[in-house]
């Protein structure tokens, strides 16, 4: 089991007459038997970060820094290691919309036992692992509901039982018991030594599970710690409006708008959301080297 | 009112039997229940996307005679899903997405959800999974249905875009009296959203 270190990564998309800069000068450090959360607004680069691990970005991207994992950059990596050596092998990737990315015309087991073959994985097994039930299985997949069709997902990246997995909302449409299972199957596999990065919109989840939690905004880690010291004690202005936006919280959003991600400000990217900025804040403030790290001039 | 009386539905075999629900003007009525008990399948009848095996449904006293594409009083009930990525032709831009069902409200509808300018001229794989629902949202307003029935829509969402959403949805409520369905797993939020909430139970083992 080895480390992913994510160094100084960036990921640019080029459109007609702008650059999307969707993610920003990324670290993070994932170690065996951790689980890392990665939290934050809808559109701040998350999904694009795990992308762009697994060599899934489009024609129009670019990507800078590096993603080692054990003896491979995965950002280096040409597409034909990835796909005989990386993925489903050494990194398990559930999508998010799973139901876009099964195929259409067999069914689940079908898709399921043919990876199974390929990674030498066991089918029946990670089925029941994912809370699938043996008749869900010969369902094709305009037969599934969402939450079974996020199981075939999640059971298909768990088979070739990779050291690290990476999963982008895997709880989406699976109900309370559903979810406490699969993150209890998260912890089992972490405690046996595995990574799990898992990207997530449920702060219950990740606050369950998660090891620690890093936020993310416009593209850069603004807050990273351990998982309660994030959301019960937010350090970043933007954290705590998260954390609060709950509603079993305040129920209130983020006052303004989401950031352009074509026309980023120079200094801090929160800055016209933020009650506490102040000219300093012209300045980009820098992610602090501690345990509990925070980029912001005026920490809560 | 939009009211479900005695629905009996499924695919090959029923996945909810004899079940009745009412949602009256103004009022956001919650549908909780484990997976896979009938939660889509009610929503997409209510919506008369789907045609039930027996029920009927009735909006504001009219009884519907047809669903799927014989569904007169369709534009009457606007939809929200799961997964945005499932309801928006890839080929268009998110303001012709927004647009696709008429009327001339884009701007307006887009200040609301929140899109900007640059965002309207991607196509659904050119952004985010929260910023193709904000755009569905969008949609689904365009027409000032009565009735609006939201199937899991936030569960793509973070909190705060789950906050604005809602927020933007019981803003139309109240300016025009349209009732809510709110489908979810979250039960804290739909205690906190909904006036009250309905629970479908675990289907039958087959
Ligand atoms: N192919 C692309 N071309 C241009 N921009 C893109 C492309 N794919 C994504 N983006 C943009 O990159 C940014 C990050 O998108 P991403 O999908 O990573 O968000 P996310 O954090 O996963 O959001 P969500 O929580 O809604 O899933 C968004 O602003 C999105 O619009
Ligand atoms: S750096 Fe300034 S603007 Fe940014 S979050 Fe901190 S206080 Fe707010
Ligand atoms: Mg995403």
């Amino acid at each position: 089991m080895v480390n992913l270190e994510i160094d100084r990564v960036s990921v640019r998309f080029a459109l007609k007459g702008a650059t999307v800069e969707a993610v920003n000068d990324v670290s993070l450090l994932v170690r065996p038997g951790e689980c890392v959360a990665l939290v934050g607004e809808s559109g701040c680069g998350k999904t694009v970060l795990a992308s762009a691990l697994l060599g899934f970005l489009p024609g129009n991207a670019e990507t800078s820094g590096s993603a080692r994992l054990g003896d491979v950059d995965l950002l280096a990596a040409t597409d034909h290691e990835l796909a005989t050596t990386v993925r489903g092998r050494r990194i398990g990737l559930v999508p998010q919309s799973p139901a876009s990315h099964l195929t259409p015309v067999r069914t689940a087991r079908s898709q399921l036992e043919e990876a199974a073959r390929v990674l030498g994985g066991d089918a029946r097994q990670a089925a029941e692992r994912a809370g699938l039930l043996p008749e869900h299985l010969d369902r094709y997949p305009h037969e599934l509901s969402g939450g079974m069709a996020q199981r075939v997902a999640n059971a298909l990246a768990l088979v070739g039982n990779p050291p690290l997995l990476i999963a982008d909302e895997p709880t989406t449409g699976l109900d309370r018991d559903l979810v406490d299972g699969l993150l209890g199957e998260f912890r089992r596999l972490v405690d046996d030594g595995h990574s799990v990065l898992l990207i997530t919109h449920d702060l219950a989840a990740a606050h369950k599970v998660a090891d620690r939690i890093a936020v993310m905004y416009a593209g850069r880690i603004v807050e990273v710690g351990p998982a309660h010291e994030v959301l019960d004690g937010a350090k970043h202005p933007y954290s705590r409006g998260l954390a609060n936006a709950l509603p079993e919280r305040d129920f209130l959003p983020v006052p303004g708008q989401p950031p352009l991600l074509t026309d980023l400000p120079a200094g801090c990217a929160f800055a016209p959301r933020c009650a506490q900025a102040t000219a300093i804040c012209e300045d980009r403030p820098v992610l602090t080297d501690d345990p509990h790290a925070v980029a912001c001039h005026r920490p809560c | 009112m939009l009211t479900g009386l005695g629905i009996t539905a499924g695919y090959d075999a029923p996945v909810i039997t004899d079940v009745s629900l009412t949602v009256r003007p103004g009022q956001t009525v919650g549908l909780a229940g484990p997976s896979g008990s009938g939660k889509s399948t009610l929503a997409r009848v209510l919506a008369l996307l789907h045609k039930p095996f027996a029920g009927t449904v009735e909006i504001d006293g009219e009884t519907v005679t047809g669903f799927r594409f014989q569904a007169r009083q369709r534009t009457r009930i606007g939809v929200l899903f799961q997964q945005p990525r499932l309801s928006v032709d890839p080929r268009f831009t998110l303001r012709q997405a927004i647009a696709e069902p008429g009327g001339d409200r884009v701007g307006e509808l887009a200040d609301l959800v929140m899109l900007t300018d640059d965002l309207l001229g991607r196509r659904p794989h050119e952004v985010s999974d929260g910023q193709l629902q904000r755009a569905c949202l969008a949609r689904a307003l365009a027409l000032k249905p009565r009735y609006l029935i939201c199937d899991e829509m936030t569960t793509m969402l973070d909190a705060s875009t789950t906050a604005a959403l809602v927020g933007v949805i019981q803003a139309y409520q109240r300016e025009s009296g349209a009732g809510v369905l709110a489908i979810s797993h979250d039960t804290t939020l739909l205690t906190r959203w909904a006036d009250e909430t309905v629970r479908l139970s675990a289907p039958l083992p087959r």
